[in-house]
């Protein structure tokens, strides 16, 4: 179960353009910081694959062994970890988000309202 | 006389100081007021030329432990270097 979850994680993180990991879904944010985090992204037009890690307090675990990072969100561009939501809104702010999508995803990248949303556990039921 | 502010707040200094000595500003605010939602800021040389990923690494890992045991349910960073 553990290994699924952790090649499921690391496969959304490598297949992804940009992953935010979040609590709640984009339609139905249920932390300030994944709002923040999501608004950060949305304002820079990135191509978003959102994943919600509340249904199992395992995700959130699992998550965080994978990328040495504490605490929810966890914003990835194409495979690696940006930050959570103080950093992404600061980069956001400063200019420097787009710049580095720019960098990672090719400077056609804006895909203004693409967002998706990914399961951790298609058939976990 | 220690306050309800500074009683949630005081053990977050305590390793925050211990993490980075001599810091220009250190500053811990319970948002709420509840004891588990804070904002720490934090400026020091030991943050100059890291990117602020790595900033905010050294603050995550100088505050693991109430990361990990739930005493810090959600953290705001705000860090600053000298230069």
């Amino acid at each position: 179960m553990s290994d699924d979850l952790r090649n499921r994680i690391k496969e959304i993180i490598e297949t992804e353009d940009v992953v935010l990991f979040m609590k709640g879904t984009p339609q139905w944010a249920m932390c300030g910081n994944s709002m923040r985090a999501l608004e950060a992204l949305r304002a820079a037009e990135a191509p978003i694959a959102a994943v919600d890690i509340l249904p199992n307090p395992e995700y959130r675990k699992e998550l965080s062994a994978l990328s040495g990072w504490p605490t929810i969100p966890q914003v990835f561009v194409k495979g690696e970890l940006i930050g959570g939501a103080d950093i992404v809104q600061e980069l956001a702010l400063s200019g420097e988000l787009v710049a580095k999508l720019q960098d990672a995803l090719g400077a056609e990248y804006r895909a203004p309202g693409e967002e998706k949303t990914l399961a951790l556990a298609e058939a976990a039921a | 006389m220690a306050t309800m502010q500074s009683m949630a707040t005081d053990p977050l200094r305590a390793l925050l100081e211990q993490a980075f000595p001599g810091a220009e500003e250190l500053e811990i605010i319970d948002r709420t007021g509840g004891g588990d939602h804070f904002h720490v800021i934090v400026q020091t040389d030991r943050f100059d030329g890291l990117s602020l990923i790595d900033q905010h690494r050294l603050v995550n890992d100088a505050l693991a432990a109430p990361l990990a045991d739930g005493t810090i349910h959600e953290l705001r960073i705000t860090t600053r270097g000298t230069a």
